[in-house]
């Protein structure tokens, strides 16, 4: 079975072109993902491929051109939403929670909206608090939703064919910061599928629990541990909802003890549903309370500096891991 | 700056039934008798639905209800003249389009009990219609999302070359949101198969027209966008069935969209939460009540020798027995399963859900989530 280097940006578009090969009635619709190529270039040579009827720039209104999707899914078609950036889905809130995730339960199983709403996620690199919102964790409390945010190229293949497949709303959280990170993509993604977790690296001592761009840092803090002699497993969550709670609980359960990584904000989200699992399927196991590293309480800033001290680094992934298994060791 | 003047049909009110009953010659559509004494008969039953409802949610039969009293017109003549393919978005008071389609009377009363009859399974809240049958989706409680949503469907219908258009409704207050403004701006600039509707009631709940909009007039709003605009006498069935049929030939023929102001009065309340004596005169109310759509339809009809007062009362006893008896076979019906609960979150259940139903089935609490 073959395997390509792609980037993620690549990876993205790939799945997006096969998709739209194998299926007409799969569009992509969105700001400057046409004559531009895409913000950040997902769509390059997209509209030269597949012409306007089928890559289709909008004006500036994303509550607009979502409400547009979702009166288009009902007919049938299967349109790719791209925000620019998930921060301004937010003006498409309504769209997305009253109408794209409710409108088949809401109307008894008549209609259904197959959408998929996609975009860069998080924080980027100084661009502000309203360019850096980790919105998964509004959009993963939401039934009827499904949030994908994947690692690694072959995920972001994989689990954006999968979302283009899916009977669904889905939304693919994407991240600026992994666009140009090159990864192996083989040609067989069938072990990609949405509500799969993955360990991203084996270990026995203690369980980092991370998604997205956050994985790469849990990558990098099991690399400063094994140093020190503590050997920490990670697992990549992929899917947030539906969370595979089976993956981390059994991870949990050979290690005891468990830190979540994530982009965002302490209060609630992911983060939090996964301790609350954690202490409800695996307490017996636990050694100690579950930690969480997340990007500190505050808006993101500016200043480089102090965005980095926002967000959740390596340091204070290794410190929190210190921290749990010190607990239960004395 | 483009001249205005009342002359212009964004400016202006195109009518067609006179106050004599006549209906003026130079804009009858000259719509064949069986049409018009089915629009008669659609709006008589709707009228006695509306009453009908209101006692019930009085009697705490039901938990809420929407009347279009005032407003029939609107909905009856969209329904009269939408084929089978088109697609209706209806904002809350156009839900009766899906009767005149050929809903079911019983499934439509059993959406505002939300029963096991309702086809919705008893999620939505009244006057929340739809009916895939019939092409009719849900408004949404928040004001507008409908109105990008029908674009949507007509830009679909428009890359399928269906030949179908796509109906969106609203009321004069959601002319302010921004999903007005982007649905009508997508319109413009893709030229889809759609028919925008404001039904300009006067009223959004409390707040008038005047202080919820500075243009002229509503359908001028359409200028903006690079849109025909019209502007209809909502009471005058006649004169919606020739602007909207007009609208529906020029979607089909590739003209792209048409926005359409009906003029029209809310004679009740806003829904069965609201008491509207708090902020408007009885004087007003009565001045619209002499310009009543079903009273100024009839009143063309018994011109033309087509009903009567005898007509009308058999018709009433008839409709009345209709809607008496469907009532009671609906409210006889018991709750949707519990176990349905689960069901059309996802297009298929799961296994977080199928636990959860389990539990729920199994025994009286609950698991709290997860």
């Amino acid at each position: 079975m073959a395997t390509r280097q792609l980037r993620y940006r690549e990876a993205l578009r790939e799945a997006m072109i096969e998709e739209m090969e194998r299926d007409p009635n799969v569009f992509l619709m969105g700001e400057e993902v046409g004559h531009y190529q895409g913000a950040y270039k997902v769509s390059e040579g997209m509209l030269e491929k597949f012409g306007d009827k089928r890559v289709v720039d909008t004006p500036i209104a994303e509550s607009g051109f979502a409400g547009i999707g979702v009166g288009a899914a009902m007919v049938g078609l299967r349109p790719i939403i791209e925000f620019m950036t998930w921060n301004f889905s937010a003006v498409a809130f309504d769209q997305i929670l009253n109408n794209a995730a409710k409108v088949r339960q809401m109307s008894g199983g008549q209609f259904s909206c197959p959408i998929v709403f996609r975009g860069p996620n998080a924080s980027a690199r100084q661009v502000g608090s309203q360019h850096s919102h980790a919105m998964e964790h509004f959009y993963a409390t939401v039934p009827g939703l499904k949030v994908v945010a994947p690692a690694f190229p072959k995920d972001a293949k994989g689990l954006m064919k999968a979302a283009i497949r899916d009977d669904n709303p889905v939304l693919v959280m994407e991240s600026e910061t992994l666009y140009s990170v090159k990864g192996d993509v083989p040609d067989d993604l069938s072990d990609v599928v949405i509500g799969k977790a993955q360990i991203a690296r084996p270990g026995k001592d203690v369980t980092l629990i991370a998604y997205s761009r956050a994985t790469h840092i849990a990558l990098d803090a099991a690399t400063a541990l094994e140093k020190v002699g503590i050997s920490a497993e990670v697992v990549d969550l992929r899917s947030l909802r539906p969370l595979d709670e089976d993956t981390i609980c059994d991870s949990v359960r050979r290690t005891h003890r468990a830190v979540v990584v994530h982009e965002g904000w302490p209060y609630g989200g992911v983060g939090a549903e996964i301790v609350d699992r954690i202490q409800r399927l695996a307490f017996d196991s636990l050694e100690a309370p579950v930690l969480r590293v997340t990007t500190l309480d505050v808006g993101m800033p500016y200043n480089a500096k102090l965005e980095q001290l926002c967000m959740p680094q390596t340091a204070r992934v290794v410190a929190a891991v210190t921290k749990v298994v010190a607990r239960g060791r004395a | 700056m483009t001249p205005v003047s009342e002359h212009d049909p964004d400016i202006g009110l195109f009518t067609v039934l006179r106050e004599d009953g006549s209906a003026d010659p130079k804009t009858d559509p000259n719509v064949p008798d069986a049409v018009l004494l089915r629009g008669y008969r659609e709006m008589r039953r709707l009228r006695m639905i509306d009453a009908k409802m209101i006692v019930l949610q009085r009697q705490g039969r039901v938990g809420f209800y929407g009347a279009c009293t005032g407003q029939e017109a609107t909905p009856i003549a969209t329904g009269l003249i939408a084929s089978e393919g088109d697609w209706v978005y209806p904002a809350l008071r156009e839900q009766s389009v899906m009767l005149v389609r050929g809903f079911p009377l019983d499934a439509f009363i059993a959406q505002v009990f939300g029963n096991s009859g309702d086809v919705q399974k008893g999620r939505q809240m009244p006057s929340h219609h739809s009916g895939r049958s019939v092409n009719q989706v849900s408004w949404s409680s928040c004001i507008g999302p409908q109105i990008p949503q029908a674009v949507g469907t007509a830009f679909a219908m428009k890359k399928a070359k269906s030949g179908n258009v796509a109906f969106g409704f609203m009321g004069d207050g959601a002319t302010s949101q921004p999903d007005f403004h982007a649905a009508m701006n997508f319109a413009g600039v893709w030229k889809v198969p759609c028919i925008l509707v404001c039904q300009n009631n006067h009223w959004s709940i409390s707040v008038p027209t005047e202080k919820q909009t500075a243009s002229r007039t509503i359908a001028i709003k359409a200028r903006a966008y690079g849109l025909p605009g019209v502007r209809v006498d909502g009471n005058d069935l006649l004169a919606l069935y020739k602007v909207l049929s007009d609208a529906k030939e020029r979607a089909k023929n590739g003209g792209g969209a048409t926005f359409v102001e009906a003029l029209t009065y809310r004679i009740g309340a806003h829904s069965t939460s609201d008491d509207p004596t708090r902020y408007r005169s009885e004087a007003e109310v009565n001045a619209w009540k002499k310009k009543d759509p079903l009273d100024r339809l009839r009143k063309h009809l018994v011109l033309r020798g087509l009903v009567s007062d005898a007509g009308d009362v058999a018709m009433d006893e008839e409709l009345s027995a209709e809607v008496a008896a469907s009532i009671k076979r609906v409210e006889a019906l018991p709750p949707p399963d519990r176990a349905s609960l689960f069901d059309d979150v996802y297009a298929t259940l799961p296994w977080h859900l199928r636990e959860q139903r389990d539990a729920l089935v199994r025994g009286p609490s609950p698991v709290p989530h997860g």
